[in-house]
């Protein structure tokens, strides 16, 4: 079972990209889960989100503590100690950034801030995180993650969102 | 079982179970966590995949009462709450369920104020477990839809309301593959609502009407024996939809893991069964899970414990001043046990608080030590 934690900031879209995934590892033909740390939501204040990813049916019910991914949707969030804590030595950073961050574990940076500006007019960066995400990790394919956005935006939205998703991945190293 | 590849919300499977269900009548007012459920019945409707009237009401307690009214004139009716909106319902669970009105209701469990809370547990629906209701508990959103799709039919073959009481937000807003199945399949295994006597201007009935203590009494009782053969009802349509779907749920009543040789157990209800079953086998305890609270199925419990050494029971609730519900029930219920084991209670996941595997590794310890004791996990 593969742990996921996204960091991002209330109206950033942490808790649909964490759903997102879910269902995009379903269309894998995994078993997934998805949930938000719950919590009273405010917008720009910092949110969690979980994702399970399985070969098995999840029962574990609990919250992420010791991620084997963290997704930073928001690089000024990096100095909390919540987004390092519980991180394993193997564990796997995908963070939306201009810098480079230093972090003690492998660490995927991409601008997707730039890259949703230009293809969606808006910082709104929750779906080219995920391409990021598919291509650093390998564990879901791009392919079910568009189908998972077109089956879950309004056409318009969804259209864009899949192509830039898709830019996020095959631009990510 | 093959993979289910749909991933939806458990707010979203259960709304796809009520929606095959097909009432007539839903009435509502929308309260945390359970507001998922009816917000997706209510774009159903609007979209035209679902034929029923939505009244939107101004209180729970309307809510119950209008579902009391609709369900009277013969149309199978529905409602979702939680929390406070369950608490102010109270007054009208005890007419729908002595007016013997089949009425189906989703409960997203969470906590009773004061202080302020939103998250889960099931304080409001055991507050609730006098009312005359049958309550199951669910663990996961595949068993919140196929609950809601049983539900429907235990209701409508004894006349009595049912309340299907999934975890707030652990279950109603997670994510999980869950499999709908066809609506033609649903509809075969729940016939149409036939009702035995309903309000008709053209036949008139007076229902609810006074009763005077030489028939109230008689009233309270076939309510009693209706909740004790309802066992029979649930572990019945627990079969019956086995067959229609080749998924069940222990006996309908309880379901019991990992209990062969086992010489300690841990009784609970709900999703926290999830995590304990990725532990159970590392601490040493077998899982009696609680389904039905309403009936209690005493002697099922009593029959899963023989033999034990220990066993424990983690629920998120509280009869403050007495102890947990659950624990006194089970302890009552294995009493009458020649070698009864020893039973401790663990109040836990109180106001949302998680529940870890390695808090259950520390109960199972404790649990082995086979001193009878209550303890919170804080």
């Amino acid at each position: 079972m593969i742990e996921i934690r996204f960091h991002g900031r209330g109206g950033q879209g942490a808790v649909t990209a964490a759903s997102l995934l879910a269902k995009a590892a379903g269309l894998d033909g995994k078993y997934a889960q998805a949930f938000p740390a719950f919590g009273v939501e405010r917008r720009g204040a910092p949110v969690r989100a979980f994702c399970r990813i399985s070969e098995r049916k999840i029962t574990l019910r609990s919250q992420i503590y010791s991620p084997d991914f963290i997704v930073v949707l928001d690089d000024t969030l990096l100095g909390l100690p919540e987004i390092t804590e519980g991180l394993k030595k193997d564990s796997v950073a995908v963070i939306n950034t201009k810098s480079r961050p230093q972090l003690k574990q492998k660490t995927f940076c991409y601008d997707a801030t730039s890259l949703a500006l230009e293809m969606l007019g808006k910082d709104i960066v929750n779906t080219a995180m995920l391409g990021v995400f598919a291509k650093a990790s390998g564990l879901v394919s791009i392919s079910s993650i568009e189908k998972a956005i077109e089956e879950n935006f309004p056409p318009r939205l969804a259209e864009v969102n899949a192509k830039l998703v898709r830019t996020a991945y095959e631009r990510t190293e | 079982m093959t993979v289910p590849k749909t991933v939806l919300e458990g707010s979203e499977a259960v709304a796809e179970a009520v929606r095959q269900c097909k009432p007539g009548v839903i009435a509502a007012y929308p309260i945390t966590p359970q507001t998922h459920v009816v917000e997706t019945l209510a774009r159903m409707i609007a979209d035209g995949e679902l034929d029923a009237e939505m009244i939107r009401v101004e209180s729970e307690q309307s809510a119950m009462a209008a579902c009391i009214g609709s369900q009277a004139t013969g149309v199978r009716s529905y409602t979702a709450t939680a929390s406070q909106g369950l608490a102010l319902m109270h007054e009208i669970l005890f007419i729908a369920s002595g007016m013997r009105l089949p009425i189906v209701m989703t409960v997203a469990n969470r906590s009773l104020s004061a202080p302020l809370n939103i998250w889960n547990d099931q304080q409001d629906s055991i507050a609730s477990r006098d009312s005359g209701w049958i309550q199951l508990y669910v663990e996961d959103a595949q068993e919140a839809y196929d609950t809601h799709i049983q539900a429907f039919r235990i209701a409508e073959e004894i006349h009595n309301p049912v309340m299907v009481c999934m975890d707030g937000f652990v279950v109603s807003h997670t994510y999980e593959n869950v499999l709908i199945e066809e609506d033609s399949k649903v509809s075969e295994f729940l016939p149409e609502y036939k009702p035995l006597f309903s309000l008709n201007p053209k036949k008139p009935v007076t229902m609810g009407a006074l009763g005077t203590p030489e028939y109230f009494v008689r009233f309270r009782k076939q309510q009693q024996d209706t909740l004790k053969k309802a066992l029979e009802t649930i572990s019945k349509a627990n079969e019956e939809f086995a067959k229609a779907f080749s998924r069940k749920y222990g006996n309908g009543l309880i379901e019991t893991i990992g209990m062969e040789g086992a010489k300690h157990a841990i009784i609970t209800m709900g999703s926290v069964t999830g995590t304990i079953r990725e532990v159970a086998e590392e601490a040493g305890v077998g899982i009696i899970r609680v389904r039905s609270f309403r009936p209690f199925p005493a002697e099922e419990i009593r029959k899963a414990c023989e033999g034990l050494e220990s066993v424990g029971v983690i629920e998120k609730d509280i009869s403050i001043g007495a102890s947990g519900a659950l624990y006194d029930e089970a302890r009552s219920a294995l009493y009458s046990l020649k070698n009864r084991p020893k039973v401790s209670g663990f109040i836990a996941g109180i106001g949302g608080r998680d529940i870890t595997p390695s808090h259950i590794l520390e109960i199972a310890k404790k649990i082995k030590e086979g001193e009878e004791r209550t303890e919170w996990v804080m």
